[in-house]
């Protein structure tokens, strides 16, 4: 009986496992991706470029800069004038010297401006390197102090009202949908388990997907030889997303980062990361 | 006199309240004059691409909230009265040229040249043709989509229109409105839908 249902079957039980075949040869084509990937950044974890990037931010901080010819070591990240370790969990957060909440690179700003007396034209004129000869003291000084936070748990506070008002200004930015091509931050990073191409997607509306993503910012990007900082991830976002240019340090930045980083309470921070 | 001292707190904190409890509306409006402030024209780009129109606006004030059917019928009503079709009647193109259109993710970036090539991207969300194992899953597979549906007129025209204004058949689409927003020209869109539609593509196979 069994003989005769396999003989006068074996064009199903073919296709069938032509079907699996091919279903299986696309998923191993998928997870060999992201395995390739996952692999080369284990590879790569012990030699991440990303070291480069702190070494030069740790002479950054160090150094006699400016007009006023101080260092950055006087800068309060939140934490009192030149406290590191951990003031990358901490942040965006309110600083009354500024009446402002400023993320990091705001805040580096801030202290290169008011404490070396550096003009904010001459402090902003390379915010993003490209990877080469053009390089960007923000990067740098961002990879040296977020790399002191390694280890230690997201900790945002909402307890000032603008420190309130800012996250709520970037949940409302997260959700708000324009352009050519009616994107918002929440078209690709508003659901579990979405990829672009083969690209996974954090949901960044959730803890889980917020702290995967949050925490590994900022990070070396291999494709394109450079440190990059959480203000570039949200410009080339918004670039992708067919929006204008969002400007460093804007309150819009700080706004978003704040409703990210929040979203992230909780993550064991482990930046700067190897990223594709 | 008690009574009267101890309403003093309870003022302020009433006060201080509204500083950081303010409404909803209220917040929506410091979040659009914020990204106006904190955005700038650059390429292509304008600023005019923060400007939303009602099916945008709809959409982001519904982004947490569950569409009312009312609201979603008048949405899908006024994108469908946008849909404008080939005037010569034909609405399938070229399914090789629909396959480059799908594979192309450049056009309206402000790192783009204005000048330069425009494609609709559609792997980045769905699966398509097998033979492409690269694609994203924000959007349903379209593999088969014309041999599971049929190839007749009314099919041919709903996949001309979905890609021309996905929102006439799904209020608050994820999927761009590429003829409403004119990121794809008429015959870009009639090769996009041969690629769906034509018994020969490997969509279809």
């Amino acid at each position: 009986m069994s003989s005769m249902t396999g003989r006068a079957r074996p064009g199903i039980v073919a296709a069938f496992a032509l079907g699996c075949a091919l279903a299986a040869a696309i998923a191993t084509a998928q997870n060999s991706t992201s395995d390739e990937i996952a692999k080369y950044r284990e590879a790569l974890q012990d030699g991440n470029p990303a070291e480069l990037w702190e070494a030069r931010g740790e002479e950054l901080w160090k150094q006699k800069r400016g007009p006023k010819a101080v260092s950055l070591e006087t800068c309060d990240l939140g934490l009192g004038p030149g406290v590191v370790k951990g003031a990358y969990t901490r942040l965006p957060r309110y600083f009354a010297d500024a009446d402002r909440v400023m993320d990091l690179e705001t805040r580096l700003l801030w202290c290169m401006t008011t404490q070396q007396g550096i003009s904010e034209a001459d402090a902003t004129k390379t915010v993003f390197g490209d990877g080469n000869a053009k390089r960007s003291d923000f990067e740098a000084l961002a990879a040296w102090i977020v790399e002191q936070s390694q280890g230690m748990k997201m900790n945002v506070a909402l307890d000032h009202p603008k420190e309130v008002e800012a996250y709520r200004i970037g949940e409302k930015m997260f959700y708000y949908r324009g352009g050519s091509h009616d994107f918002a931050c929440t078209t690709c990073h508003g659901e579990d388990g979405k990829r672009i191409r083969l690209q996974d997607l954090p949901n960044l509306t959730q803890p889980a997907g917020a702290q995967v993503a949050y925490t590994t910012w900022p990070a070396y990007r291999v494709s394109q030889g450079e440190l990059r900082t959480m203000q570039w991830r949200l410009n080339d976002c918004f670039r992708q997303q067919r929006f204008p240019n969002l400007k460093f340090g804007s309150d819009g930045s700080i706004a978003l980062i704040m409703f990210l980083a929040r979203n992230a309470n909780g993550g064991v921070y482990t930046g700067p990361a190897l990223k594709r | 006199m008690m009574t009267r001292l101890s309403i003093i707190p309870v003022v302020i904190s009433l006060l201080a309240g509204c500083a950081s409890n303010a409404s909803d509306s209220e917040i929506t409006a410091k979040a659009v004059a914020t990204m106006k402030s904190s955005f700038s024209a650059r390429g292509q780009a304008g600023m005019d691409r923060l400007d939303q129109d009602e099916t945008q606006r709809l959409c982001t004030d519904y982004a947490t909230r569950k569409l009312p059917p009312e609201v979603a019928a008048r949405i899908e009503k006024a994108n469908l009265e946008t849909i404008r079709y080939p005037a010569d009647g034909m609405l399938l193109g070229d399914w090789k040229n629909g396959e480059k259109i799908a594979q192309e993710g450049r056009g309206k970036q402000f790192s783009d040249d204005p000048q330069g090539p425009v494609g609709a991207n559609c792997y980045a969300c769905h699966r398509i043709t097998p033979q492409e194992l690269s694609y994203g899953t924000i959007g349903p597979s379209l593999y088969q989509f014309g041999k599971s549906r049929g190839y007749g007129a009314e099919i041919q025209k709903y996949a001309y229109g979905k890609i021309f204004n996905a929102d006439a058949f799904a209020a608050c689409s994820n999927m761009p409105r590429f003829g409403q927003h004119n990121i794809l020209t008429e015959q870009q869109i009639k090769d996009v839908t041969a690629l769906l539609m034509d018994p020969k593509s490997p969509v279809n196979q």
